[in-house]
């Protein structure tokens, strides 16, 4: 079995004035290649939490969390940024767009941190927008876009360095249903033809229809593993 | 380089707010080269004054005139090679805000005391003999288009005629100098001081300073002293001074140019310091969630304090340049105040070097705060 994401042992614990508060106990999950994996669970479960450890945004108090078969819980900041740079797309659930750079700019950021030309950024940009069916709005700047283009964009965005995983919190947490389900299929082409491995948490039980997997959280354990 | 873009439109996220900011650098950085030309060719006028040359003037102030008959008297001395006189004419061209520097003079002893100021010999012998002769610098002459043979028409704000009472006065250009040391020096308007003592109305016999070229400059001192000696307990007491002490004892008068000059500009960048680090700390804070999104997206915390840091340099840098640039332009509107033909390229430097040490001192504390930015938390909105 290649794992991709493989947690052993993760904990969690937050410190709010004098108390510690455990957010995730001893947690062990293992994610393979090509899944796509949905996180359910109540609001303050500990699903972003668990998000933020696998993407690299955090790291655990105690336990393992390898991706892509490196370790990446005691990276330094500077490492964990390169390991974020080269191998995480983020998506979230307000799309979190520079409102002033367009479309095209906004999925050309995470290009910045190669080496490629400007020409070569460009057109991966394109690319990468042509492939969430947004090409003709390249030109537009946030505010102009709808929350389902905006997401589209972020989509994009988080694609176009070619990232070993997608993570997704809520991603369509903010969008009406139709939108959502064309958002969510998108997800879904993109898991199934471009074979990309993507994590995402939702409240919506519709939405987790989509993956392959469903996780249930609650108060930071996870439920044994079902087959949606 | 490739990040131009980025820092750009963040820079013009809010665009008032940067016209605004920018605005008041330029307008500081102006200042700035407007008064450090100011008080950069005070102290390159100290700088390139002779040393060979002693000024002598009334000791009771510098606007007293002295007998011509020192002339002589002083030019016995030992040690004292020429002595020329010179009188403030105090003169515009046609209107009164084209002030021109005009001096009456003997021909030769000018010429002879101030070597530098170069004349060709036929313009020298025509000046000699021509009693309304006039030799102005290649600069002045440049700005008016005068050329030789022209007759110019200057207005004393001191001298009348004695012939008709008026204080306007003609004079014929015979000659053009040049001071290949100095080109600031190519403003200035000579005629013949004879011509002008027979004709003004009154204070004949006089003249306002004397320049005495001295043989040895290690002897300076003494010969001064001499020159006062001679004349002490006469009715006009002298002062004689080094050129040097001569135009710093003048500018003193004007008031301590340094010392007012930096402390206007304090001020200016104190305020300048508030008003914008202020601006860029707000600015920082509104796009919080902005850096943390970059950090996400693997913009290392030393990246996300550079680009901070490169958006107050590019704000600051092209403000100053233009603020810069402007002085530079206006600068030249000040030379008939101060002999100056334009900016010194030094305080340009300087004012780049300003404009450095003013982004880093306001880009500092927020690229600071941007880099320690939690990315788990700013995304929380916590
Ligand atoms: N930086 C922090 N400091 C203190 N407590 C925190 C911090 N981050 C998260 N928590 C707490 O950890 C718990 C889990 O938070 P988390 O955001 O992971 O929940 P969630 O499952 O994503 O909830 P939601 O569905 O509302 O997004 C919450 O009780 C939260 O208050
Ligand atoms: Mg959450």
């Amino acid at each position: 079995m290649s794992s991709i994401v493989s947690l052993k042992r993760v904990a969690k614990r937050y410190q709010r004035g004098k108390q510690t508060v455990e957010v995730l106990h001893s947690l062990d999950l293992e994610i393979e290649a090509g899944d796509f994996v949905a996180l359910m669970g109540p609001s303050g479960s500990g699903k972003t939490t668990l998000l933020n450890l696998i993407g690299g945004l955090d790291r655990p108090s105690e336990g393992e969390v390898s991706v892509g078969g490196q370790r990446i819980d005691r990276l330094s900041g500077s490492a964990l940024a390169r390991f974020r740079a080269r191998h995480i797309g983020f998506v979230f659930q307000f799309y979190n767009l520079m409102p002033m750079l367009s479309a095209q700019a906004n999925v050309e950021l995470p290009l910045l941190l190669t080496s490629l030309s400007a020409g070569k950024r460009h057109q991966h940009a394109l690319t990468a927008l042509q492939i969430v069916g947004l090409a003709e709005r390249a030109k537009h700047k946030p505010a102009e876009l709808s929350g389902g283009q905006a997401q589209r964009v972020a989509i994009a965005r988080a694609l176009v360095a070619d990232p070993t995983l997608l993570v997704c919190d809520e991603p369509t947490g903010d969008l009406d249903r139709k939108t959502a389900d064309e958002i969510l299929g998108l997800l879904q082409l993109l898991n199934r033809e471009h074979g990309k491995t993507i994590i995402m948490v939702t409240h919506d039980p519709k939405a987790a229809e989509y993956a392959k997997h469903i996780l249930h959280m609650d108060k930071g354990t996870l439920a044994p593993q079902a087959v949606a | 380089m490739k990040y131009l873009p980025l820092l750009w439109a963040s820079l013009w996220r809010k665009k008032l707010r940067t016209l605004f900011t920018a605005l008041s650098i330029i307008i500081a950085f102006l200042l700035f080269g407007m008064l450090q030309g100011v008080n950069n060719a005070f102290n390159r006028t100290i700088e390139l004054s002779n040393v060979n040359r002693l000024i002598v003037i009334s000791k009771i102030a510098l606007t007293e005139s002295l007998p011509f008959s020192y002339t002589q008297q002083i030019e016995s001395l030992p040690g004292v090679a020429r002595v020329c006189y010179q009188s403030w004419f105090g003169s515009y061209y046609q209107d009164p805000k084209n002030f021109v520097f005009a001096f009456p003079v003997d021909p030769e002893r000018m010429f002879e005391v101030y070597s530098e100021f170069k004349l060709p010999p036929e313009q020298l012998e025509a000046f000699k003999h021509t009693r309304s002769g006039a030799v102005v610098g290649a600069d002045l002459a440049r700005e008016y288009g005068w050329k030789i043979g022209d007759r110019v028409p200057l207005h004393s704000t001191i001298w009348t005629r004695k012939a008709d009472g008026q204080s306007d006065w003609s004079f014929d250009i015979v000659g053009i100098y040049t001071v290949p040391s100095d080109r600031s020096q190519e403003n200035q308007f000579f005629f013949q001081h004879e011509y002008f003592d027979e004709a003004r109305a009154f204070a004949r016999g006089t003249v306002g300073w004397f320049a005495v070229l001295i043989k040895d400059p290690n002897q300076a001192a003494a010969i001064g002293a001499a020159i006062d000696k001679l004349f002490a307990n006469s009715q006009n007491e002298t002062k004689a001074q080094t050129e040097k002490e001569f135009q710093m004892g003048f500018l003193k008068q004007i008031g301590d140019i340094q010392f007012i000059v930096t402390r206007i500009l304090i001020a200016v960048f104190v305020a300048l310091l508030f008003a914008t680090g202020s601006t860029m700390t707000q600015s920082v804070r509104e796009r919080i969630p902005e850096l943390a999104v970059l950090k996400t997206l693997g913009f290392s915390d030393t990246r996300v304090l550079l680009l901070v840091l490169a958006e107050a340099v590019l704000l600051c840098l092209l403000s100053a340049a233009a603020g810069l640039a402007l002085a530079t332009a206006l600068f030249p509107k000040l030379k008939n105040m101060l002999q100056v033909v334009e900016l010194p390229a030094e305080v340009v430097f300087a004012g780049l070097g300003m404009a450095l040490l003013l982004a880093l001192a306001i880009g500092l504390p927020p690229a600071w705060r941007a880099m320690r930015l939690n990315i788990v938390d700013a995304l929380a909105g916590r």
